[in-house]
């Protein structure tokens, strides 16, 4: 991955400072100590998402392996990534990592400000990237991909001819944010990255200060940045999705807010890689995406899941007890269920997230989009209940729009509650239908911008 | 409001939703001849602890489950009376 040259203007802007890409040429993260790593398993543990930025551009080609861990990793986990990474290195700035756990690691402190260095970089390795994915017992999958499979087409994509300012609200270290990485890095255009301690209305207004034209995050981060007031701070040019099913009625209301934007939502997984884009302005997909899918990709429905199969996928899970990560026939699994209705595949949720009301199947992803399309409704979760008649029923959470104000008065929340729960009766079938809907403040999200579901 | 008209409350609600003829409610009513299926059942018992704030069916010994109408009064009532 080549980013030295003329790369004029072209930067990474955080929180407190930038750095122009050009100026990498001549400038290290690693104190001048690359050759030490070159060949070697390295772990970035950084808390700094601009430093981690850096370490990928200097590490890639050097070092044989690169695990990317998200900031705030535990120590316990940490342990177990550079034991299942068969880490040699592990690159740190300075907080909270734990030395003696670490056994014989080397350890590498991140130098910021950058350090000068007349090395000329010899790229001479296929470095592996190894994202870290959640588990369900909380531990994380280490996925392995390489460059190639993480950045697709993007790898050959021209230079912008536009000028392009591209930002996210994910941290670049997840799959979704490191996608938009690497469109930025590959595509030589200046990139806005997030904050997880910087206030939704800062990060826009920010973000709208530089000048964004290319900007992506969960449906939950949308959400958030529509509740914040300051949506309008930024005017992008083209509005991406991807991490959580897109409902209609927040692509709607994106369009409605982002006029001048196209709005896109995209299918992708850690493991599957992105699988195709979706540009209609509709949520789901056109069924005969399974028959032309975009280059490099097959897609199929299987057992009432999507399965991809392609160049986009990683390897394999590293590990010794790691699950398989490709099924047999090459595709992956990606644990998504799709349902479909006229021509048109709808996601319906999570395979594991389904409620059982009394042997009827309910997702809580389908009740929370009929929900969503409420005007007042910003978002909501819908839960499993348990209940001593029908094992459980379906009950959901709903944060409205224009929260942060007072709370509105019992009369009002009951208005609404009334008229969320007719709204779900005309769209669904009975035993999907909230039995109880409560108007809450807020609704936890996770650190990769997804709504927490119990037990996910 | 005492239990019991709480719980008639939420059996004419719930039916109202559930667009179901609700058979007049005495004690000796048989559950199964209310008019109400399992997912009313579940919806009524779900309210009921919401506004009661218990749920007799969780309370840890074995329930024995109501089988007509005063059944399922008597064992909130008894429920309420124990807390």
């Amino acid at each position: 991955m080549t980013t030295v040259g003329n790369l004029p203007g072209s930067s990474f802007y955080s929180v407190e400072s930038s750095v122009a890409l050009a100026d990498l040429a001549q400038a290290s993260t690693l104190g001048g100590r690359l050759e030490e790593l070159r060949g070697a398993s390295v772990v970035i543990a950084v808390q700094d998402q601009l430093t981690a930025a850096l370490l990928l551009i200097e590490l890639d080609g050097v070092a044989g392996r690169i695990v990317l861990c998200p900031p705030d990793l535990p120590d316990h986990h940490l342990t177990e990534v550079v034991r299942t990474a068969a880490a040699d290195a592990l690159v740190h700035d300075g907080s909270g990592v734990e030395p003696d756990a670490l056994g014989a690691v080397k350890r590498i402190a991140a130098s910021t400000p950058l350090t000068k260095t007349d090395a000329l970089r010899r790229q001479s390795v296929e470095t592996e990237w190894v994202l870290l994915t959640s588990g369900t017992t909380g531990a994380p999958k280490l996925v392995a991909h390489t460059l190639a499979s993480l950045a697709g087409s993007n790898a050959r994509a021209p230079t912008a001819l536009e000028h392009c300012v591209w930002s996210t609200f994910y941290d670049i270290r997840r799959y979704g944010g490191l996608q938009i990485y690497l469109r930025a890095v590959l595509g030589r255009v200046s990139l806005v990255l997030s904050s997880a301690k910087e206030p939704v209305v800062d990060f826009l207004s920010r973000a709208g200060a530089i000048g964004v034209t290319h900007i992506s995050g969960t449906p939950t981060h949308w959400r958030r940045a529509l509740m914040s007031g300051a949506a309008q701070r930024i005017a992008p040019r083209y509005v991406r999705l991807s991490g959580e099913i897109a409902d209609q009625g927040l692509l709607d209301n994106l369009r409605s807010v982002y006029p001048n934007a196209r709005v896109v939502h995209a299918f992708a997984s850690t493991e599957a890689g992105l699988a195709f884009d979706v540009e209609d302005g509709k949520a789901g997909f056109p069924a005969n995406l399974l028959d032309r899918p975009p280059a490099g990709v097959e897609l199929k429905v299987q057992d009432g899941t999507l399965r991809i199969r392609g160049v986009r996928n990683a390897n394999r899970y590293l590990g010794e007890a790691a699950p398989t990560l490709v099924q047999s026939d090459g595709y992956v699994d990606t644990g998504d269920m799709v349902e479909l209705q006229s021509g048109r595949y709808y996601f319906v949720g999570r395979k594991g997230g389904v409620i059982n009301v009394g042997g009827l199947k309910v997702h809580p992803e389908e009740v929370e989009a009929v929900i969503n399309t409420h005007p007042r409704v910003r978002m909501s979760l819908v839960k499993a209940r348990k209940n001593p008649i029908t094992g459980a029923i379906v009950v959901a959470e709903v944060v409205m729009k224009g929260d942060g104000g007072p709370a509105p008065d019992p009369g009002t929340t009951q208005t609404l509650t009334q008229e969320i729960i007719d709204s779900c009766r005309r769209a669904l079938p009975a035993h999907k239908v909230p039995a109880m809907v409560r108007i809450v403040p807020a609704l936890e999200v996770s650190a990769s911008g997804k709504l927490v579901r119990p037990g996910a | 409001m005492t239990v019991r008209s709480t719980i008639v409350e939420q059996f004419q609600e719930v039916a109202k939703e559930q667009k179901r003829k609700l058979a007049p409610l005495t004690d000796g009513l048989a559950l199964l001849d209310s008019g109400l299926d399992s997912l009313s059942f579940a919806i009524i018992v779900a309210r009921l602890e919401e506004v009661l704030g218990f749920d007799p069916f969780n309370a840890g010994e074995v329930v024995d489950f109501p089988l007509t109408f005063g059944d399922f009064v008597r064992l909130y009532e008894t429920a309420s009376a124990t807390r």
